[in-house]
């Protein structure tokens, strides 16, 4: 009797237990944030936050590090518990947004006087999802050409002249990679553009250095049709993988192992060590160039910091029509639908989208602040001797983001598969391409369809929240 | 019923209350919502729409699904018949009496007490084309290995051999049953004279029958679902052109990162049919060959 006594008694408390209370000691209202980064990252927003913190007599922000927040964030929204304020991938918002698990800010932002002009325009953009503004900016990034100046140097080119076109690079990644072959009953290091056709044609030689490779780190192959004019999907309702454009770009990234050999390229791969280590391949010396984001100072900075290094633009096939081409991402701040504080929630956001806020945390994260407004200092006293190429970027007419469909995580899984199939030799650029193509379409026509039903019910669902 | 009885159940039922509550909170329900969610189209933070059996139609033309399958039924096909048959012939020989023989046992079992993650790292650098062990070993005697996880042709006999380092819980049945085998049997064998092969074939094989069975059927079941391995190795890429594409990998993709939990556990109930199916058709394969002592 005891026993049932002791258990319905714990029942009945049950759900008391193991919420956090809302309020501190002193009567402040805890607003509960996801924080995604580790590290130094997360370092830089905690200052932020105690900012925050100590500017306030009515709300106490607890900041909380969570990994593959892009998973936990749906499932805690799903099951009614989300935090208040939450990170989020700008390249999330959409999917986000359109499955109804963010509160849309347009109320508070309209309130606040902010506008798409305080912001780098593109940006703002990414933001916003159907018409509505989902989430404000925090630490923005663009990707340039980062290179090896000492590689460089080493092959006789000029180390502060980086390529500017896609011609003039792929010259000096043959220049820059260096293979060990058998000529004449010896063994020898030559560069690939001294081997004689021959060599070139039978590809028995084993690589030891790289100019560059279209797969390291390969974190953004499936967009390289961005450099050649591509379109992934045309805004609403149409895949157009296999649009000429991204056939020419995934025939530059066939053009490697054709001419330097898959098995050779793979087993090159193999000697490569974690990226986040000093057997990283550009750390390493191994690749001399290679597309990277402002973050990769960091790396360079942790794992090789007496490496000479640049960073431009990465070169685009047709330098007089794509200029500056480059991918943007940039971190963001969301409320998700069912968060405790909502109000409580935008108060912290707002305060994060201060200038002297956003220029703290991107000088502690070591990227550009989204804001149009730039103080003097924060340029000048930037650890990254190349903010300024980054930010310049994000202004570029070129700087494109991840496509805003609601099947890109497919998508991205599609076209890494027809990449793998391309590198290998196993398909033709236009098979793998119209493969992904058809796939895509059947995906993105199922989820369409979807929306139509529940499209006129959503709308006006987010009107009045 | 009398009040006793009642007051029995009563406390009987208070008793298992925590098991039951378990069951149908965490299994019984979330397998019925499955099967219901199996026949919607559901986000997981939407509700769901009832879409009859388009999920399944899907299926029918999604050249992933029947890939991953493919895949998966390759796999079993050849993994659990090998690990039956190794695991069998290593528990033979450590039920041998010879010195040492725990030390043995103690090392075949290891490899299985290590976790999933752990074997899928050791094997990627086993399997390295360029410095892996298994290149460094054959390049000895004159053979250039193949680049065994970047060659579409060598994936899935990379992952068979990667499975079959950990028939440890295999090998540990065997040798119970073994050990089962009563000593008579041999005893008058060897005064026919029989030579040790047909001692295996004739006593030890059918007395341990009904746990080859049981091997067979856990055998499958587990490879049929395989997932830790292929998913630390090649993330949810599947390897080159997806030749290391696993059935479990592309349901936790649906369900976990395209948010098509709909389709998910339409995947889910497919699987598990599928294992039904297979178990089923080897019950009855086998149903002929099993010999219970008491039955």
């Amino acid at each position: 009797m005891l026993l049932c006594t002791a258990l319905a008694a714990a029942l009945l408390l049950a759900p008391g237990c193991g919420r956090p209370a809302d309020r501190t000691p002193d009567g402040r209202v805890i607003v509960t944030y996801w924080e995604k980064w580790p590290g130094f990252e997360a370092e830089a927003m905690q200052a932020v936050v105690d900012d925050f913190n100590a500017s306030q007599d009515r709300i106490f922000v607890t900041m909380t590090n969570i990994s593959q927040i892009e998973q936990k964030l749906l499932l805690a929204t799903a099951g009614g518990n989300p935090p208040d304020v939450s990170g989020l991938w700008s390249h999330l918002v959409n999917v986000y947004a359109e499955k109804g698990a963010l509160i849309p800010l347009d109320r508070w932002v309209e309130e606040a006087g902010i506008t798409r002009e305080d912001y780098i325009p593109v940006i703002w953009d990414l933001c916003r999802h159907r018409g509505f503004i989902w989430a404000l900016p925090t630490t923005p990034a663009t990707l340039a050409l980062h290179w090896n100046k000492d590689m460089f140097r080493e092959a006789g080119l000029d180390p502060d002249k980086p390529p500017r076109s896609l011609a003039e690079f792929e010259a000096m990644n043959e220049r820059l990679t260096k293979v060990r072959l058998r000529r004449g009953g010896e063994t020898v290091v030559v560069r690939y553009d001294e081997l004689t056709d021959e060599e070139k044609q039978a590809k028995q030689f084993e690589i030891l250095q790289l100019g560059h490779s279209p797969n390291e780190p390969g974190w953004y192959r499936e967009m390289w049709g961005y450099w050649f004019g591509g379109e992934l999907w045309d805004g609403e309702s149409v895949i157009t993988t296999a649009c000429e454009e991204n056939i020419d770009a995934y025939t530059w990234y066939e053009s490697y192992p054709k001419r330097f050999g898959v098995r050779n390229l793979l087993n090159f791969g193999d000697s490569f060590g974690n990226f986040a280590s000093p057997q990283n391949a550009f750390l390493a010396g191994k690749v001399a160039m290679v597309l990277q984001g402002v973050w990769m100072y960091n790396f360079i900075d942790k794992f090789a910091p007496h490496m000479d290094w640049g960073a431009a633009p990465f070169p685009s096939a047709d330098p007089a029509r794509l200029k500056d081409v480059t991918i943007i991402e940039c971190d963001l701040l969301v409320i998700p639908y069912g968060a405790k504080h909502p109000e409580e929630a935008w108060e912290f956001i707002r305060f994060v989208n201060t200038q002297a806020a956003l220029e703290k945390l991107n000088h502690g994260q070591r990227k550009f602040t989204p804001l149009r407004k730039v103080s003097e200092g924060f340029l000048e006293n930037h650890p990254n001797p190349y903010i300024r190429t980054f930010m310049d970027l994000a202004y570029s007419e070129n700087a494109l983001y991840v496509p805003r469909c609601t099947v890109w995580n497919e998508y991205k899984d599609e076209m890494i598969a027809a990449g793998d199939k391309i590198f290998t030799l196993a398909a033709t650029p236009t098979q793998a391409l119209e493969h992904v193509e058809t796939r895509m379409q059947w995906k993105l026509d199922r989820v369409l369809r979807r929306w139509e039903l529940v499209k006129d019910e959503r709308l006006s669902e987010w009107a009045e929240r | 019923m009398t009040r006793g009885e009642r007051r029995n159940l009563a406390v009987g039922l208070t008793f298992i209350s925590p098991w039951l509550i378990g069951f149908f909170a965490f299994t019984l329900y979330p397998v019925l919502a499955s099967l219901y969610y199996a026949f919607c189209d559901y986000d997981v933070l939407t509700r769901p729409v009832w879409i009859g059996t388009l999920n399944f139609q899907d299926m029918v033309t999604d050249d992933v699904f029947w890939k991953s399958l493919y895949n998966t039924l390759y796999y079993t096909a050849f993994a659990v018949p090998l690990g039956l048959v190794l695991s069998l012939m290593v528990a033979v020989l450590l039920n041998q009496s010879a010195r040492g023989r725990s030390v043995f046992r103690t090392l075949f079992f290891m490899p299985s007490i290590v976790p999933l993650v752990a074997v899928a790292m050791i094997w990627l650098w086993m399997f390295n084309g360029s410095f892996g062990l298994l290149n460094q070993a054959l390049a000895l005697v004159g053979i250039r290995g193949p680049n065994w996880l970047n060659d579409e042709a060598w994936v899935k006999p990379s992952l068979v051999l990667a499975g079959l380092w950990q028939t440890g819980g295999t090998i540990v049945i065997f040798l119970a049953s073994l050990q089962d085998v009563p000593r008579s049997l041999y005893e008058s064998a060897d005064l026919d004279g029989a030579p040790a092969w047909r001692k295996l074939w004739h006593i030890t094989i059918p007395l341990i029958s009904p746990v080859i069975y049981f091997n067979l059927i856990i055998g499958i079941i587990n490879a049929l679902q395989m997932f830790v391995i292929p998913f630390v190795m090649f993330k949810t890429t599947g390897g080159p052109n997806r030749s290391g594409f696993f059935y479990a990998v592309y349901l936790y993709q649906n369900a976990f990162q395209y948010n098509q939990m709909g389709y998910a556990c339409a995947l889910a109930w497919v699987l598990f049919l599928l294992i039904l199916l297979t178990t089923a058709a080897a019950t009855l394969l086998t149903r002929r060959h099993i010999y219970y002592a008491g039955g």
